[in-house]
């Protein structure tokens, strides 16, 4: 490596635009970072050896310049924000409405935006954030910020080390911030000193060189936050493993246990009540607002739950004994925890089906006089059902969800039993031929008009079913570190300033110069106090606004 | 209990009026070189803070009255975000003193409170999504952040008028003129809304629903221009509609909310005109004499300070607290919703300004356009997403 030894005895690694120590420019370096077009000196990272602009010959080397450019960073962050957007044009899959008329995101998109929505489903946008070229940006994002911080970080810390008190006059002269004062008093210069200590700058001395800094601690922020950011992807690249992430969905009646899926079999869950309350449209509070809204409003929605472990039985193959762990509500913004997992309310059906009892009676019977009972449990429904009567009632067909589809025919639209129907062959006593009933609510159908028996709905039981998903989430603590570094370094960074003034004797007088990396407002108002009642000469501001 | 929000309705109200003094007393100080030390600054500063005050009065006797924050619909977080950027202003006020901020950040704090006024203000209750304490913290921090970066919104759009070479027409004046005609469109709108409601105007519209098997009636407090597609007008002696709104808009109620934002539009830009037939040149021609004695560096400084001051807590509130809830709530703490999306988009151009501002060149004028684009995303967050593109943050 070609080192650069400055006039001022320090050596430089190759490619420093400003001395290290005395922050003369090196001569052959000024265009680097553009100082020989300007006046003033380009000081974003006080003027150090990067490596991107140092080394441009390998691949690696390209590379390595490609990714450590801010503009490169900046065009990255751009793309990514428009590409978000495109994606907030029309819902994507997951928040297709359930009131769609085909929730089939072939049919849906062009069903309801026409040929934008066709467009825009065919180009996968309606799974736009979990696409490949989604990630693929994200991933380059955060290269970026790796190479950008290390490119940055490692000289920027050696520069700020290495930096002394004795600077260059050029240095001085070509800062943003700078006065030349001809004469200036010993006492005058002891109170500068008083008032820099006082408005708790570090004073470092050498040979009446004075460099005044503080707060150069906000230098690190941005590397980071960066480090803060770069730990939030990693965690969401743990998050794509079933080792870190586990979610499932589970309906669960009331009344009835299930297993929780995900947990190897090991808990269960029992959902002894799901209540869904409304606020009452007499309220005093709120009548206005719930008059205007027309429909019922929600108040609350909660699971009363019981979670059990399942213990190891004795003998292999046998049921497991279940040990109660945890009993409790499962409400909206309360979920429920245990080990490992916790449960969130995410959804309901109400009024479906436990059970149904009927009776057979002689169709002519004004009186409908019994002939006989049974009842269907829909948890487990039977094919055959045999009276004490003698009668035998065979179920023929079930549509647990019946409605008529497109061509007529019966048929179920869903699993669950919200509106049950049976095709019955109904079996007398006497061993003659069966009869076909058609029965659901609100129909009793004799398909034939012969029928001698007549089934008829004597009582139901309805119940209802929560909607809950589990999770075990591992990587959560990661995101938290991550968030937490990210917060600390951004206010690092964002909150306070690192300020440095720096006074040259020359003559009797002095070169006064500051430099900040924002609010330069305040350094000016810290020379101000600092220079109060001396003769000293006030700093003028020499930027040139960019138009 | 019905006391307490009819007081804290008052306390809005003389918020407002304080803060309308308190404009007028900050335009006093044009032209004097003298910037906080005068008496028209100090009466001004003053007002405003009572102002602030009061409103805080207004938000913690409407959380009294109905238990619970007041940042759970439009009209409530319209009025805090108005609140947080009276904030704003007070904090870079006092960091900066700069007297010519308070003439512009006023004003947008007064039109977004009367915007939040155009809203349904009774007092509604929270439907279970919304019961946690994280709906307190999570809208109160992202409200403030943005009221922060609204500053540096204001003091950008200082710096164009005062900077804009207005002697000829460029692209630059002419993008100009666009910014302040869509704060005028919010003019008309609360114009529109006001006089109708004064009116008490109403046209019902039945038309059938996105499921297509039933229908839906929709109240206009506004003339129909446009119906909502395939509506029947129900209400006898109102004016016709022009046209029915084309297929593809099916957002909730998008009939009426379309013909509300042509109703601001001929408003606003009724407004727009009548203000340049009167000063017979372009609206940043007519400010920009005024702001001469503004130094445009300390305008670029603000408008970054505010970025600067307003970023963390936007990331704090809008992704780090929004993410806390949204495990709490829903088992997933992203999840892509537009609102989400949005503030991601929101957070990325933030970033991107700051990264920007390590660059020559993007100093002064380009950053006080990205200031004007930031506002204008805040802006679409809050208003398109919520009305527009629905989601689980939709309020309407």
């Amino acid at each position: 490596m070609k080192k650069i030894k400055c006039e001022c005895g320090h050596v430089n690694p190759e490619g420093t635009v400003l001395c290290e120590s005395c922050g003369k420019p090196i001569e052959e370096n000024q265009h680097i970072d553009g100082n020989d077009k300007k006046k003033l000196l380009n000081m974003r990272y006080d003027g150090t050896a990067r490596r991107s602009q140092t080394y441009n010959k390998s691949i690696v080397d390209k590379i390595w310049s490609f990714f450590s450019s801010v503009k490169v960073g900046v065009w990255l962050i751009v793309i990514a924000l428009i590409a978000s957007a495109v994606g907030s044009i029309f819902p994507q899959e997951q928040y297709i409405p359930a009131d769609a008329v085909s929730r089939d995101p072939a049919i849906f998109y062009e069903e309801r935006y026409g040929i934008p929505g066709q467009i825009f489903y065919q180009l996968g946008f309606h799974n736009l954030y979990s696409s490949w070229w989604y990630m693929i940006l994200i991933a380059l994002i955060g290269i970026s910020l790796v190479i950008c911080s290390l490119d940055r970080f490692v000289p920027l810390f050696r520069a700020l080390r290495k930096q002394k008190a004795k600077r260059h006059a050029t240095f001085l002269q070509r800062q943003r911030l700078f006065s030349q004062t001809d004469h200036v008093s010993e006492e005058d210069m002891e109170t500068v000193k008083q008032r820099l200590k006082k408005q708790r700058y570090n004073i470092t001395e050498e040979d009446g060189h004075i460099l005044a800094e503080k707060g150069r601690f906000s230098r690190w922020g941005p590397y980071v936050n960066h480090i803060g950011l770069i730990i939030i992807l990693l965690a969401a690249l743990l998050r794509q493993t079933s080792v870190f992430y586990m979610e499932e969905y589970v309906w669960v009646r009331e009344g009835e246990k299930q297993v929780i899926p995900g947990t190897d079999q090991q808990y269960y869950i029992e959902n002894k009540d799901f209540i869904l309350e409304n606020y009452d449209p007499e309220d005093e509070k709120f009548k206005d607002a719930l008059a205007k809204e027309g429909a019922p409003v929600a108040s609350n929605y909660q699971t009363n739950a019981v979670i059990y472990k399942a213990m190891e039985p004795e003998v292999t193959g046998a049921e497991p004994e279940l040990k109660k762990v945890e009993e409790g509500s499962i409400r909206l913004n309360e979920p429920i925890k245990f080990d490992k997992y916790v449960v969130y309310q995410r959804g309901y059906q109400q009024n479906e089906f436990s059970s149904m009892s009927f009776k057979i009676h002689e169709t002519d019977d004004a009186d409908e006089q019994s002939l006989g009972e049974f009842t269907v449990d829909f948890t487990s429904p039977k094919s055959e059902y045999e009276l004490e009567s003698g009668f035998k009632v065979e179920i023929n067909n079930y549509y647990p969800d019946y409605y008529l589809d497109d061509k007529g025919e019966p048929a179920s639209e869903t699993d669950y039993p919200r509106n049950p129907a049976f095709v019955m062959m109904v079996y007398p006593p006497d061993g003659s031929e069966p009869e076909i009933s058609f029965l659901g609510i609100g129909k009793n159908i004799d398909a034939t008009g012969e029928n001698n028996y007549k089934v008829g709905i004597t009582n139901f039981e309805m119940r209802d079913v929560s909607g809950l998903s589990v999770r075990r989430d591992y990587s959560l603590p990661y995101f938290i570190v991550g968030a937490i570094i990210f917060m600390i370094g951004v206010i690092q960074g964002m909150y306070w300033h690192h300020r440095r003034i720096w006074i040259r004797p020359q003559d009797g007088g002095i070169l006064l110069a500051a430099h900040t990396n924002k609010n330069w407002h305040g350094v000016k108002r810290d020379i101000e106090k600092m220079i109060d009642g001396t003769n000293i000469q006030m700093v003028t501001d020499q930027q040139e606004l960019d138009k | 209990m019905n006391n307490l929000i009819e007081l804290s309705s008052m306390f809005l109200y003389a918020a407002f009026l304080l803060y309308l003094v308190a404009t007028l007393f900050f335009s006093f100080t044009i032209g004097s070189r003298r910037k906080s030390d005068g008496k028209a600054a100090k009466i001004g500063i003053t007002l405003t803070i009572l102002g602030f005050i009061t409103q805080l009065g207004y938000f913690f006797t409407r959380w009294m009255g109905s238990g619970h924050a007041p940042v759970s619909n439009m009209f409530e977080y319209m009025a805090f975000l108005g609140m947080a950027t009276v904030l704003g202003f007070i904090i870079l006020y006092f960091i900066y003193k700069v007297t010519i901020l308070g003439l512009f950040a006023l004003p947008i704090a007064l039109i977004i409170i009367a915007y939040a006024s155009m809203f349904p203000t009774e007092v509604a209750p929270l439907v279970p999504s919304l019961q946690s304490h994280w709906l307190y913290i999570h809208v109160t921090t992202v409200s403030l952040s943005q009221g922060i970066l609204t500053i540096s919104f204001v003091a950008g759009l200082i710096y164009l008028i005062r900077q804009i070479d207005q002697t000829k027409t460029t692209k630059r004046t002419t993008w100009l003129e666009i910014t302040l005609y869509a704060l005028i469109l919010f003019v008309g709108f609360i114009l529109a809304t006001t006089l109708f409601n004064v009116m008490n105007y109403q046209a019902v519209f039945e038309y059938p629903n996105n499921t297509g098997n039933g229908t839906v009636e929709t109240k206009y407090h506004m003339p129909p221009i446009a119906a909502p597609t395939d509506g029947t007008l129900l209400t006898d002696d109102v004016m016709q509609p022009w046209f029915e709104i084309p297929e593809w808009m099916h957002g909730t109620d998008a009939g009426r909310k379309f013909n509300t934002l042509l109703w601001s539009i001929i408003f606003g830009t009724g407004l727009y005109l009548l203000l340049r037939l009167v000063f017979r040149k372009r609206l940043g021609a007519t400010i920009q004499p005024l702001l001469q004695k503004t130094r445009p560096d300390l305008l670029d400084e603000i408008m970054y300070r505010s970025v600067a001051i307003g970023f963390p807590l936007f990331t704090l509130g809008g992704l780090i607290f929004a993410s806390i809830w949204a495990e709490e709530a829903w088992g997933r703490f992203w999840g892509w919703d537009p609102k989400e999306v949005w503030a991601l988009i929101t957070w990325f151009f933030y970033a991107a300004f700051l990264h920007l501002r390590l660059s020559r060149g993007w100093h002064g004028e380009k950053s006080a356009w990205l200031a004007t684009i930031g506002f204008a995303i805040i802006m679409f967050n809050l208003i398109v997403v919520n009305l527009v593109l629905a989601g689980l943050h939709s309020y309407a």
